[in-house]
């Protein structure tokens, strides 16, 4: 099992851009899927896998014994997880060209119908994934096994009662090997989510639901990686954690940083070269 | 076989979204409520002129049929608008209790079903929402088959009173019925009269069994071909009349083969007049990511599926 932990932040950034040329030259492939939430996320999912979590991409195990469990509940930004799987060894990155293609095991959302190595649960219908990681992280509890359960849910899906379901049962439950985080772009399809679902006071809902509630940026690695530090610190305590990850939709290509307009959008050819032009790497290796 | 000439193609949600606007400015109790998808369910024009009757009610679904159920009460038409899944088997039990049972008017309105939502995948493309809604006791259960109709539908259910399943999709389809249609809940569509075969398609199948129509002309086959855009209550006199006439039917549809329009057909023929049948449908699998096209090629949902469905039953037919 690699122990990628020693990770510097500088190869962290370089994966991150790899990842996000990755996102945008996927949707722009089959002129579809999500490339704002994806690029928001794209640091956060690049440190979970390369140097967070304990996990074993050369033999991928549906139960994931010994492992850190990751679930994405927001479903549609499926394109960066999908390039951190491949990038970090579940599957050919050659695979990536295939996405939202027909006969792919790279589905629109992310599945375990046609067995791709990595996913867990379907997800897509928002707002299941919390569940879902609640019992998984109960289940880690179940068999002694000492690992911890992330899961991803963007904020205009926090909109979904279910979720709120969720949030009491994991306190009630005292699920504290769980590490749940929201993409807190504050914008959803519509629009903001300020001015479509009324999010409020996120942090002060989460606490008064009983949870340990972190606060910090997500598109900067400095505030992230000391975040997730925290995060897991916080875990064993008897309360669940909750990590409020502030993000830009479409970080990192500035024209897809306005709004909520690339929520569901793919780039034109003209569109596409500008993005890659901002996305440098040292070593370009795309797919 | 008839011409169906045409001038243009639309999508079906673009006819629901008309038909909203329509009744916006003529009938001041209809009030929508979309769960963040106003742009997908072409709500838009709806929310911009009548803003003080349009309610975001953000990803919400379930939130969303307990409300529209509640508006009832005091005499408001709600619309709700968001996709097929999260329309039904999202919601399922929201609209079984605070809805059907409780007997309550709303328009529940529905886009991108089926495989031709496209490359979002199996999780979005629902194929089973027919059978649900039509389950429920008390629904009316229409699928339309391209703008117009669409448009024509949408108008037609403010004026029915009692719960409405609405169902229309994402792609652009020839928009070939008469923009003045009478769209009557309940009464099918007679397209082309014919002999040897019936074809009752629902939908987007029914376009292609249009298509399917001048194939088999071409083979010497004269097909009746029937629009049934009502799913429930569904037109028992003219599918019997039809079938007793030709002897043996194909059915249609963008759905699962359990629980759809064959399968109401079927059921129907049973008891009244067992006849061969095909059925031009999805065996039992969940779609896919790819083109609708695609799609609808690798599911069998096209006019060569329906082709070979009437050649299949036509060597059934005594
Ligand atoms: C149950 C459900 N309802 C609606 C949708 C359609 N939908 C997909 S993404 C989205 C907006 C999600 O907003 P957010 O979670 O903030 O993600 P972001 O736009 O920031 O990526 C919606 C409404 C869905 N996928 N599932
Ligand atoms: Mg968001």
């Amino acid at each position: 099992m690699p122990q990628t932990a020693e990770i510097a932040t500088a190869d962290l950034k370089e994966i991150a851009a790899q990842v996000r040329r990755d996102i945008v030259r996927m949707v722009h492939a089959v002129n579809s899927g999500h490339p704002g939430g994806s690029l928001g996320c794209t640091d956060l999912l690049v440190a979970l896998y390369f140097k967070v979590m304990k996990h074993n991409p050369e033999q991928f195990s549906m139960d994931g014994v010994g492992e850190d469990l990751f679930f994405l509940s927001n479903g549609h930004i499926s394109a960066t997880l999908y390039s951190v799987l491949a990038r970090s060894g579940y599957f050919p990155v050659s695979e990536l060209a295939t996405f939202r293609k027909l006969n792919s095991r790279l589905q629109g959302h992310p599945t375990t119908h046609e067995g791709l190595p990595g996913i867990r649960v379907a997800s897509g219908s928002l707002g299941q994934g919390l569940s879902v990681a609640c019992g998984a992280a109960q289940a880690k509890k179940l068999n002694g096994d000492d690992r911890r359960v992330f899961v991803l849910m963007g904020d205009g899906e926090l909109e979904e009662g279910q979720n709120w379901e969720a949030i009491m049962y994991a306190a009630h439950h005292k699920i504290d090997n769980l590490i749940g985080v929201i993409d807190h772009n504050g914008q959803q399809i519509d629009g903001s989510t300020a001015e479509i679902g009324g999010l409020g006071d996120l942090r002060s809902k989460f606490e008064a639901f009983g949870w340990h509630v972190l606060q910090a940026d997500g598109n900067d690695y400095a505030t992230l990686l000391p975040a997730l530090e925290a995060a897991q610190a916080a875990t064993g305590q008897g309360k669940p954690v909750m990590f409020i990850m502030d993000t830009r939709m479409g970080f990192g290509v500035d024209f897809m940083m306005e709004g909520h307009k690339w929520h569901g959008v793919a780039p034109n050819d003209a569109q596409l070269a500008t993005a890659l032009e901002q996305l440098t790497v040292g070593t370009v290796a795309d797919y | 076989m008839k011409d169906f000439p045409y001038t243009e193609s639309k999508d079906t949600r673009s006819g629901f979204g008309a038909g909203l606007h329509e009744l916006g400015k003529t009938n001041p109790n209809v009030v929508a409520l979309c769960a963040d998808l106003t742009g997908s369910l072409k709500m838009d024009a709806f929310k911009k002129d009548f803003p003080e009757r349009f309610f975001q009610v953000g990803i919400a679904e379930a939130n969303m049929m307990g409300v529209a159920a509640g508006m009832t009460i005091g005499g408001k038409i709600p619309f709700t608008g968001t996709f097929a899944n999260f329309s039904t088997g999202r919601v399922y039990d929201q609209i079984r209790q605070s809805i059907a049972y409780s007997d309550k008017n709303v328009k529940i309105c529905a886009s991108h079903a089926g495989l031709t939502l496209g490359e979002d995948g199996a999780t979005h493309q629902i194929l089973e929402d027919l059978g649900m809604m039509k389950m429920l006791p008390g629904m009316t259960v229409i699928n339309p088959c391209d703008y117009n109709q669409t448009k024509a539908a949408t108008i037609a259910i403010a004026e029915h009173h009692g719960p409405v399943y609405l169902r229309f999709g994402r792609p652009v389809v020839p928009n070939f019925t008469p923009a003045d249609q009478n769209f009557v809940i309940g009464e099918a569509v007679m397209l082309n009269e014919g002999t040897d075969v019936s074809i009752f398609a629902t939908g987007h199948l029914v376009w292609k069994a249009v298509l399917a129509g001048k194939l088999l002309a071409e083979k010497g086959i004269n097909a009746e071909i029937i629009n049934i855009h009502t799913i429930k209550p569904l037109d028992a006199q003219a599918i019997l009349a039809s079938a007793r006439k030709t002897r043996c039917v194909v059915t249609a549809e963008e759905h699962q083969m359990n629980g759809g329009l064959g399968d109401s057909i079927a059921q129907l023929l049973a008891r009244e007049e067992p006849l061969p049948l095909e059925m031009v449908a999805v065996n039992d699998s969940f779609g896919e990511s790819a083109t609708p096209d695609q799609l609808m090629e690798k599911y069998k949902l096209n006019e060569a599926a329906i082709v070979a469905a009437v050649e299949a039953v036509m060597k059934r037919r005594k």
